[in-house]
């Protein structure tokens, strides 16, 4: 049966992951995100499912913890926000490039620098244009409430082990520290190691005398063998942007206008759009859950059908380029954010709807 | 029904538990609630607020910029927030360390005694149920059958033997409710 | 010609004295002609060997010269991003504590970059066994000057000699991790004779008794020669390694059964 409790969206990422049977959790504490590791220490699973959670010496130390663990087909993850995650990102790099299935949580707040705690959603070009160094990709999904930062857990998973690929759930400040009704899945079992070496062959858990060992690294010396590697991963990314698009629409069958947002602009957005539907503004929402792989498809299906589209975002604006390229730069599209920590009202975003995208 | 509730104080005050708790018993009673807290430095001993919305429907947007109800437990909240009342909406503030009173003319205003009777009463831990009850009062959103529910979700269980107390400060918060200005 | 002996009349099984471990690849070693990584390989899979451990040993490699360690240790392998070796193996044992888990770091590895990784392994005393090959210089790169460089000391990077007052000193990791509480057992040993060969491989037996027995962090540091990063032949290096490395890096066991050795 499911279960329901009213939590933040931090607590509900981690509780979710010790139902989806994560073995471990490695991080280290940021502002706004710190309840994910508190919360699972307060639950300490290694007593119950057998879930270790260590507190690292730092965030670099803590992803590659990720990098051991998710080498030995354990089902791993980590939990930072933006300056943490700049940090993890040659470790993130390291895991793309060896092909090894993980959970990464950013909480993103403010930046350049230190920035702020306060929520943004400045780190979108890190997110899904790789982050780190080399032709990589992250599966990465924006949750807008608390409820799917819990689900996010378990499918993160899930596409981690489908793809053998990173997968990121990009939150920010807003989704973490909100409290919201949310139905818990049921506790799954851990994989034994059994089930590991059969769900992951490729894993170092000890060469059985009748296999050949295993490797788990991203070198390769010889630049044939690695251009291979990379069309490989390629292939994959192109297979996952096949696959695993995600993205739900509001109010857009009649829509003559268009907002795009993800994550917690989203849900400012749709009020925006209840507001201007008041007004007689015929706009809808459409918001991208995969960021990578973004929903071009059903974007471009709206040149000709929509006279403009305004991109809300906590930034300067970033996943507008993805927007426009969808398009085909066919359709006027517009960027309205705010950012530095400051979130944006619905107000402010049905005023820039009409200025810019109507009356502009 | 919709109703957008900002709570605002200083840190301490349980500003936030009081956010939670009735965002608890919404669920109790089958609602779709959100409740988004300021959070940060500015919470230690600065001034924290939270908002709370409870519904019948998927709530959109858990950040507002105008609300149906505003309850008020400082004064730079208050300087803060009047303005973000809807017309026609509600305000509640305890007039403990108040100046500058509210003085829009399109809200209702009501204040509330609360931190002077909690003190008077020894209830100073359940300060904010006697301003829960006070708002209950007015707005009775949730049924006290569901608010024992709340309670007993959001506090923990070592404290249960407190939910009598809070619900007596809830009964006494709902006598103490004054009007200063109606619509 | 008769009194040419051919390979064949050699490789008569009477003759055979020694047979490489099953745990070291046929691969050809790609460390340079009298390097000790290649004899420290050796000893290390031999033991584990030894230990019947192989289905249950996972090892990481570094980023140095050893990056390449897990293309001639034949047991399941990870290669950690520079410095990280540490965490990785945190991770491995902590998931799987049944498992032996060896880190295999060089001096630039284990003494500047992963300074945070293994001091902190260290320190929470995890129950994996480090093997920290200290040569004194970073070898793959080209010789540049690495943590543990002697002072006046010459590498690409400080042509004129290690210079203490702007260079910094020779840092000794081993001294340090042996003052921590979570460390069981560390030792410094070395390779370039076989009766330190036949010590350094009784450390490493005992290292990973010990981590057997979940007795906390085992430390065996080997102070290797880099001939061709100190410009010499082999056997000046070893020559030099005696004179110049053991003086400031002294063999010996340094912690033992969890007390400092006086």
């Amino acid at each position: 049966m499911k279960e329901l409790k009213l939590m933040k969206g931090n607590e509900a990422v981690a509780e979710a992951a010790i139902r989806a049977g994560c073995d471990g959790y490695f991080g280290y504490p940021i502002t706004p995100q710190s309840e994910i590791m508190e919360y699972l220490m307060y639950q300490d699973p290694q007593k119950t499912t057998g879930m270790v959670v260590l507190q690292a010496e730092s965030e670099v130390a803590a992803i590659n913890m990720v990098y051991g663990g998710a080498s030995c087909g354990k089902k791993v993850m980590t939990s930072s926000s933006s300056p943490g995650i700049s940090l993890k990102q040659e470790g993130i790099s390291y895991i793309a490039g060896a092909e090894l299935p993980c959970l990464i949580v950013n909480i993103v707040r403010g930046g350049p620098g230190l920035g702020t705690i306060q929520p943004s959603q400045s780190d979108y070009f890190q997110s899904t244009k790789g982050g780190g160094h080399g032709d990589y990709r992250l599966i990465v999904l924006a949750p807008s409430s608390v409820q799917e930062m819990a689900d996010f857990a378990g499918l993160g998973f899930d596409l981690a082990f489908k793809y053998r690929n990173p997968v990121l759930i990009l939150g920010d400040g807003v989704i973490g520290q909100m409290m919201e009704k949310v139905e818990l899945d049921e506790f799954k079992p851990r994989w034994t190691e059994e089930e590991i070496r059969r769900n992951t062959p490729w894993s170092t858990m000890g060469k059985l005398n009748n296999r050949e060992r295993n490797i788990i690294t991203s070198l390769d010396l010889d630049s044939h063998k690695q251009e291979k590697h990379v069309a490989h991963l390629r292939d994959k990314y192109l297979e996952i942007e096949k696959n695993e698009v995600r993205y739900e629409e509001f109010q857009c069958e009649d829509a003559e206008y268009l907002i795009v947002a993800y994550g917690s602009s989203a849900r400012i957005s749709q009020k925006a759009v209840e507001l201007a539907r008041a007004k007689g503004i015929k706009v809808g929402l459409l918001r991208p859950i995969t960021l990578f792989p973004f929903p071009k498809k059903p974007l471009l299906n709206y040149v000709g059908k929509i006279k403009g589209i305004l991109t809300v975002e906590m930034s300067l604006g970033q996943m507008i380029e993805d927007v426009k390229l969808a398009v085909e730069c066919k359709v006027k599209v517009e960027h309205f954010g705010r950012f530095g920590g400051i979130i944006p009202t619905p107000d402010e975003v049905v005023v820039a709807l009409e200025k810019q995208i109507i009356g502009g | 029904m919709t109703e957008e509730i900002i709570i605002a104080g200083f840190g301490g005050q349980g500003v936030l538990s009081m956010g939670k708790i009735l965002a608890y018993s919404g669920i109790m009673q089958n609602q779709e609630v959100s409740w988004m807290p300021s959070y940060g430095p500015e919470m230690r001993g600065g001034t924290a607020n939270v908002t709370v919305v409870l519904s019948d429907e998927r709530i959109s947007s858990p950040i507002i910029n105008s609300y149906d109800t505003a309850i008020i437990l400082n004064q730079q909240s208050l300087d803060k927030f009047e303005a973000t009342v809807k017309p026609g909406g509600l305000l509640i503030y305890d007039p403990n360390g108040i100046t500058h009173y509210p003085s829009r003319k399109d809200i209702n205003i009501y204040s509330i005694e609360a931190s002077e009777e909690a003190g008077k009463l020894g209830l100073a831990k359940v300060f904010n149920m006697i301003v829960l009850g006070g708002f209950l009062k007015l707005k009775p959103l949730v049924k006290p059958e569901f608010i024992h529910k709340g309670l007993e979700k959001s506090l923990p269980a070592r404290h249960h033997k407190l939910i009598p107390e809070n619900e007596k400060a809830i009964d006494i918060g709902k006598t103490l409710i004054k009007a200063v200005h109606l619509v | 010609m008769s009194d040419i002996v051919t390979k064949e009349q050699i490789r008569r099984p009477e003759n055979l004295v020694y047979s490489k471990t099953k745990l070291l690849t046929d691969k050809a070693l790609s460390y340079c002609p009298g390097c000790g990584h290649g004899t420290a390989h050796r000893i290390l899979m031999e033991v584990i060997e030894e230990l019947n451990a192989q289905e249950i040993t996972i090892g990481i490699a570094p980023v140095g010269c050893s990056v390449l360690a897990y293309e001639f240790m034949n047991i399941d392998m990870q290669q950690a991003a520079h410095g990280r070796a540490p965490a990785l193996a945190t991770a491995v044992k902590r998931l799987m504590p049944e498992k032996i888990v060896f880190t295999y770091q060089g001096d630039g590895d284990l003494a500047a970059i992963g300074t945070a990784e293994t001091i902190h392994a260290c320190n929470r005393g995890e129950n994996i066994t480090i093997i920290f090959i200290n040569n004194g210089i970073y070898g793959m790169t080209g010789g540049q000057m690495a943590p543990t460089t002697l002072p006046n000391m010459k590498a690409s990077t400080c042509p004129y000699g290690r210079d203490v007052t702007t260079m910094g000193n020779p840092l000794r990791m081993t001294e340090l991790v042996a003052q921590l509480p979570g460390v069981h057992f560390v030792t410094r040993q070395a390779v370039h004779t076989p009766s330190a060969v036949r010590k350094a491989k009784k450390a490493l037996r005992k290292a990973f008794d010990l981590q057997k027995e979940n007795k906390g962090l085992t430390f065996v540091e080997i102070v290797s020669n880099c001939n061709s990063g100190w410009k010499m032949t082999p056997v000046q290096s070893n020559k030099w390694m005696e004179e110049n490395m053991f003086p400031f890096y002294p063999l010996g066991d340094i912690k033992v059964d969890g007390q400092l050795v006086k």
